[in-house]
């Protein structure tokens, strides 16, 4: 059970990544925080994808010596995926940080507890 | 275990230790540079696991523009704190 | 007067943050004196404070719930990578008839050497499309979001700040041209070697944004203002989404069209890859500089 852990230690990473990005997004109370957090899930799940694609001994996906033999190249179906969730990860951080500066302009604090409660007592009180 | 083996191997545990020290620290500059870290060590990751557009994206993007757009962030918070006490003194 | 008094004692409990849910308050009893706390939710009626009282509760526990769930989920991941095929092995399910396909007959069809190239621009073509409207998407968003807000602090301020700073301006005369041109050597070179529209469009959007932290956004802004920057994104999506309407209905399945494959390994080769990568690259390199500028001072 070790060894097969062991083997796939790369996989093993991106998940213990994905938990602690996990963990950081519900747990910690800063916005920021919460951001970076979202970050990591993102790139973990992006190596995990990664890595599947990979076979040991082969090379990168790019034609080379007019050889298009399958069994010389790495899996370019992973890579095309990936490629394509990072920039959507980019523009969804964009949206994030945007919603971040709206959030402190108008309660001048990054904790969302606080931000909830003040929101709660603005809607309570009619405002 | 070659060499290189071993370099992918203290790679991953810089990944690890990176993550979680982004994840843990204090101060949110810290944090910032801790994440952009981070990329660059998945970037590398990313090469030596035969995805170079893979690394070139991840370079560029995780660790230039995301990062820059939450340095650009944290110091218009900084701003707007900074505007707001100066009204709130006169 | 006792129940009062019993009353009371319950709600020091409260605030205190010893409870049990069984727990009930009384309507209409309101406390003789006030609190006096910072915070101004500490100051209202009981049944405001029970609610909060329950929120509390709910606080306490949300944090050893939430860690709970992320073990419970790192625990079944970890058991699931147990059952994957070992790492880096040939014949698992992942390496199928589809990559086979994509990588023997990838540059003929296609004409693209990089093969994610191939994969990304021209069989799954249609992916891509949807993901640059996503960009644009997230652009407009942004937009709405920041052009309302009050920016930090005033344009002559923010050219002020930028514009001194000798250490910066001189790095950035030496490295920007550089990068801008390995932006593009990267978006032309996206069929040939490893890169693309994506990776050569955050290059040159990186390089737009270290040229305008070094000398400001007037200097930038002749070339590249809010006019110019609709002007080309919205052109290259529409590019992007005619070329590959007229790809769809004329040549799919790789029938005849006026875009040839060419020699595979020219520059001018790989049929639609080439403009399409063009393409992409403006619209990801005008979005990450509209990302910064927006955030830097609230409008492009």
């Amino acid at each position: 059970m070790l060894q097969t852990l062991w083997d796939n230690r790369i996989q093993c990473v991106a998940m213990l990544l994905f938990a602690v990005g996990f963990a950081t997004l519900l747990l910690h109370p800063n916005l920021m925080k919460k951001i970076i957090g979202l970050n990591i899930m993102d790139t973990a799940a992006y190596l995990f994808l990664t890595s599947i694609g990979y076979i040991e001994g082969r090379l990168a996906p790019i034609v080379t010596n007019a050889s298009t033999d399958p069994a010389r190249y790495a899996n370019p179906l992973p890579a095309g995926l990936v490629l394509t969730g990072i920039v959507v990860s980019v523009s969804v951080t964009a949206l994030m940080l945007a919603l971040t500066v709206r959030l402190y302009e108008r309660y001048h604090t990054l904790d969302l507890d606080k931000i909830y409660l003040m929101a709660r007592q603005e809607e309570e009180g009619g405002v | 275990m070659s060499g290189l083996d071993l370099f992918a191997l203290a790679l991953l545990g810089l990944l690890l230790v990176t993550g979680v020290g982004a994840c843990l620290s204090k101060n949110l500059l810290v944090t910032l540079i801790i994440f952009m870290a981070y990329s660059v060590i998945m970037s590398i990751i990313w090469a030596m696991l035969q995805a170079p557009d893979l690394a070139i994206t991840e370079a560029a993007v995780g660790a230039g523009v995301s990062s820059i757009l939450m340095f650009v962030t944290l110091r218009r918070l900084r701003d707007i704190k900074r505007r707001a006490e100066d009204e709130k003194e006169g | 007067m006792k129940k009062k008094a019993d009353l009371l004692a319950k709600l020091r409990r409260w605030d205190a943050g010893e409870f049990d849910l069984t727990d009930r308050l009384e309507e209409g009893f309101t406390p003789d004196e006030p609190q006096d706390s910072a915070y101004p939710w500490d100051r209202e009626a009981p049944v405001e404070r029970l609610e909060r009282a329950q929120i509390r509760v709910w606080q306490r526990l949300y944090p050893y719930l939430a860690a709970l769930l992320c073990a419970v989920t790192v625990v079944f991941l970890l058991y699931a990578v147990m059952d994957l095929p070992a790492f880096g092995q040939a014949g698992t399910p992942s390496q199928n008839e589809v990559m086979e396909r994509y990588v023997s007959k990838g540059v003929f069809e296609t004409g693209a050497v990089n093969l994610v190239a191939g994969v990304i621009l021209d069989y799954r073509a249609f992916d891509t499309l949807g993901e640059s409207h996503v960009l644009f998407t997230a652009a407009a968003a942004v937009l709405m979001l920041l052009l309302g807000a009050a920016p930090g602090r005033s344009e002559r301020e923010l050219e002020g700040i930028v514009s001194s700073d000798l250490i910066v301006q001189n790095t950035a005369r030496i490295v920007v041209p550089v990068v801008l041109l390995f932006g593009v050597y990267v978006i032309l070179n996206g069929h040939l070697g490893p890169g693309g529209g994506f990776s050569g469009g955050a290059i040159i959007g990186a390089g737009l944004i270290l040229y305008t932290l070094a000398f400001g956004f007037a200097r930038l802004g002749r070339y590249l203002n809010f006019k110019t920057y609709r002007i080309i994104v919205l052109g290259s999506l529409l590019f992007y989404s005619l070329s590959k309407c007229y790809s769809f209905f004329c040549g799919a399945n790789h029938l005849e069209t006026i875009f040839r494959t060419g020699v595979p390994g020219r520059i001018f080769s790989a049929g639609l890859i080439l403009p399409l990568n063009l393409a992409v690259g403006t619209v990801v390199a005008c979005t990450m500089y509209g990302f910064y500028a927006l955030f830097q001072r609230g409008k492009i």
